[in-house]
């Protein structure tokens, strides 16, 4: 089933990405700051007025935008932007708004877990809780057109060309058992010391047998503001401390949904005649993360309950949290797809040269 | 479940799921066949639901497959929302 014929790691043509178009005051602010015209200096209360007037924002297209192409900072830069801009106060305290009005919005929006016995448990229980609706990935299996498969490659390649980047911050941040499993969890993710085995380099692959573009953010201006706010979930959760635990439970939750999904799009794939290069990701996934989930849900998110107890309902909360913004992206993407139109905000072929 | 030493083989059984495999085995299949298991830790199936067998492919959460007796009171029990309700929640 391997296929680890070599593939070309062309980092250096795959970032920075660059800056999209804006959706808003907010991002379009956000954006001339990064490009560095002075006149637009980031004014905190914008971004807090920007928050409080939100409708719904988690599916905000502003303020997700403005809040991704900030944190993508601390990941693989933005073209021609000045990486210093990534610790300058100004734009930090800019984020600190957009980052406290989305972890208000989430608090708001998911009910506090608590586990009654251990926290493994619970999180396999509130993983059976939330299947509860039909998913994106049975669509996948068994109605989906090709360019529709394109287009779920398209939502997921803005989390997934940096798989596992943003649970990676947790590593220093841990100790002892749970440290050991986070990193026995990342290394496979990362391929084992084997970079065309990196998850994130395997979808690159599957994107291209798409005959899509595998550049980072090449997509930036199609995916919808929920597959930001998808990302930006992970990054709120990953980059601050306090919030640790938090991010184990969103990487517990997501492996756990994971195995069965990922042999129905590998199915769906086998049916529209896309061959085992193509499927190549979602057959890895099958098995990685069937070991994955027992890591993460025991090893990882048990061993830091019985290590900091007080972490216990922040992991029961990022887990929840997974559940539900990602639940809610694919379940859009599904109804749109099942209406018989596009999840993206404009056709493919507009990609940008 | 603490990892092996390198080398030393462990095998852990996980309530309702898999048997997680660390260190240094040889894995065949019913032929005799050498396995790659593509990955330093695996997850071998208990079920005998698995289409990948011998690994594990998740498949136990769907056929209900129960190595512990279920618990009368819920595993998890949520705090009441006092402003918004939740939002549509699906799969992947």
């Amino acid at each position: 089933m391997t296929i680890s014929a070599p593939v070309p790691v062309r980092t250096g043509e795959r970032w920075p990405m660059r800056l999209p178009e804006p959706r808003g005051e907010v991002s379009g602010l956000v954006i001339e700051r990064l490009r560095g015209d002075v006149a637009s200096a980031l004014d905190p209360a914008v971004a807090a007025a920007a928050v409080r007037r939100s409708a719904d924002l988690l599916d905000d297209d502003d303020v997700q935008l403005a809040l991704f192409l900030l944190y993508e900072l601390h990941y693989g830069g933005l073209d021609g932007v000045d990486d210093a801009l990534e610790w300058e106060p100004e734009v930090l305290a800019f984020r600190r708004e957009l980052e406290r009005g989305y972890e208000a919005a989430l608090r708001a929006l998911i009910p506090q877990p608590h586990a009654t016995r251990d926290v493994p448990e619970a999180l396999f229980a509130l993983v059976e809780a939330a299947d509860d609706g039909p998913g994106l990935s049975s669509w996948v299996e068994t109605d989906a057109t090709a360019e529709q498969v394109r287009e779920v490659m398209v939502h997921r390649s803005i989390y997934t060309l940096k798989e596992a980047d943003p649970h990676s911050w947790a590593i220093p941040r841990l100790h002892g058992r749970a440290k050991s499993a986070l990193v026995e969890i990342q290394a496979d993710e990362y391929g084992g010391g084997r970079p065309e085995r990196l998850h994130a380099e395997i979808f690159a692959k599957t994107m291209r047998e798409l005959d899509l573009d595998d550049r980072y953010g090449a997509y930036a201006d199609h995916v919808p503001a929920l597959v930001y706010a998808s990302m930006n979930l992970m990054s709120l959760l990953g980059l601050q401390r306090r919030l640790r635990g938090a991010i184990a439970g969103h990487l517990a939750a997501y492996e756990m949904t994971s195995s069965i999904p990922c042999r129905a799009y590998a199915n769906g794939f086998r049916r529209l005649g896309l061959g085992d290069e193509a499927a190549d990701y979602f057959d890895e996934h099958v098995e990685a993360d069937a070991v994955h989930e027992q890591l993460a849900a025991r090893d990882l998110a048990g061993a830091l309950a019985d290590d900091e107890p007080d972490l216990a309902d922040d992991i029961l909360f990022g887990a929840s949290a997974c559940l539900t913004v990602d639940g809610r992206l694919w379940a859009s993407v599904r109804a749109a797809f099942e209406a018989g139109g596009s999840a993206l905000r404009k056709p493919l072929d507009e990609a940008r040269p | 479940m603490t990892g092996a030493g390198a080398g030393a083989p462990s095998v852990v059984a996980c309530p309702n799921g898999p048997l997680i495999v660390r260190g240094d085995v040889e894995i065949r299949d019913e032929r005799g066949e050498l396995l790659d298991p593509h990955r330093r830790t695996v997850a071998l199936c208990r079920c005998g639901a698995s289409a990948i067998r011998p690994f594990c492919d998740g498949s136990h959460k769907l056929t209900g497959f129960r190595t512990v007796r279920p618990e009368r009171e819920p595993a998890v029990v949520y705090d009441e929302l006092t402003r918004l309700e939740p939002g549509p929640r699906g799969r992947r």
